[in-house]
């Protein structure tokens, strides 16, 4: 009973901790402006839409990886399945819900396009400081 | 004897805890998050240690066994004061940091006490269960504080972005383990499968604070309340 109890609790006490910290990294990136070659690459509108993101984050993976940000893609990639379960439920009982997670897969798509936009400068940098060498 | 899966994941967490040094030090946050870092640093000690005996006895051995059950307790225990710097600093201006640190040690004594309490009853090889009670007990323990420390950084207007990250990182990490050990309580045979999960999630810690380190100015900040679930329209 006790063990079902904690169960109970830890769960409800990761989603508490796991839906904030991944509106944490997103809001950490929201103010990165991206480079206008992400922008045509990925053709993101302003406001990005959560329709985008599967694409921005088939761009990120052909990217060299980097292991700093893997973690955070991949967590993110999890609150974007969790949104749009939240979205497909909330259809057509909460309108008002449907809106904020439509809004949060825009956030989500446009953290993927900071992550590329990194990304693709650090390979650059990589490129240049081998060309120098 | 465990796979190369299980070693390449090994390593890797190794290289992790390795880079949240590193990013600390580069970032200059070192002195200031000094026992985070210290806890990195001790598993990057343990995970030396483990390995050695590993390679000397092997995986089943007696000796392999006690040295991760008393090594994982002294982990928790790092960590648990970990935890508690992270309340220093969020009270820092408050200056009740002395009562901060007494309530600590009662609460890590009380939770030790109460361990032996149930340990004592039920098994005669005292000390390695109670290790192995203890990690679990204070799991959840540190479960509640990081709880109760963002439910005190909600309250707050502005605060430093890394430390929202590394607490809600940690609040994660011991949330995913505390239900992973009432799982296995709740039926004791889902132990063996679900402690294949352990190392993964041991490195999803250090991946997220060398991120932190990394990627979060030290300067940047943030209103708490916006990140709750409390946001969520309802």
């Amino acid at each position: 009973m006790i063990a079902a109890l904690v169960l109970g609790c830890s769960i409800v006490f990761f989603l508490q901790f796991f839906v904030p910290y991944c509106r944490s990294v997103i809001a950490a990136s929201s103010n990165h402006v991206l480079s206008p070659e992400v922008r045509d690459v990925t053709g993101l509108t302003n406001p990005a839409s959560g329709e985008d993101f599967r694409r921005v984050v088939q761009l990120l993976h052909l990217c060299p990886d980097r292991p700093e940000d893997r973690g955070e893609i991949r967590a993110i990639g999890v609150y974007f399945g969790m949104l749009n379960a939240l979205k497909s439920l909330s259809r057509s009982i909460a309108p008002k819900v449907r809106t904020w997670t439509e809004n949060e897969l825009g956030r989500c798509t446009y953290f993927a396009a900071v992550a590329l936009d990194r990304r693709v400068a650090f390979s650059r940098d990589l490129l240049a400081q081998q060309i120098e060498a | 004897m465990p796979g190369s899966a299980s070693y390449a994941i090994l390593f890797l967490g190794t290289l992790l805890e390795a880079l949240v040094v590193l990013c600390a030090i580069k970032r200059k946050v070192l002195r200031r998050y000094f026992v985070l870092n210290l806890y990195m640093v001790l598993c990057l000690a343990v995970s030396w240690g483990r390995h050695y005996v590993l390679a000397r006895d092997g995986f089943g051995s007696l000796n392999y066994r006690y040295f991760y059950f008393y090594s994982d307790a002294l982990l928790t225990i790092v960590l648990y004061f970990s935890l508690i710097s992270l309340y220093l600093s969020v009270f820092e201006e408050m200056k009740v940091g002395r009562y901060l640190r007494l309530g600590a040690l009662t609460l890590l004594a009380g939770t030790s006490w109460f361990t032996y309490a149930v340990v004592s009853q039920s098994s005669h090889k005292i000390l390695t269960y109670f290790a192995f009670e203890l990690s679990q007990n204070l799991y959840f323990v540190g479960l509640v504080l990081t709880y109760v420390l963002w439910a005190a950084v909600l309250k707050m207007r502005q605060t430093p972005t890394l430390l929202v990250q590394l607490v809600l990182s940690l609040g994660v990490y011991f949330s995913f383990f505390a239900a992973c050990y009432a799982l296995s309580n709740l039926h004791p045979t889902l132990y063996a499968r679900v402690s294949i999960f352990f190392p993964v999630v041991g490195c999803l810690l250090p991946l997220s604070w060398a991120y932190a380190f990394w990627r979060v100015p030290n300067d940047a900040r943030l209103t708490p309340a916006r990140l709750a679930m409390a946001g969520v329209p309802r």
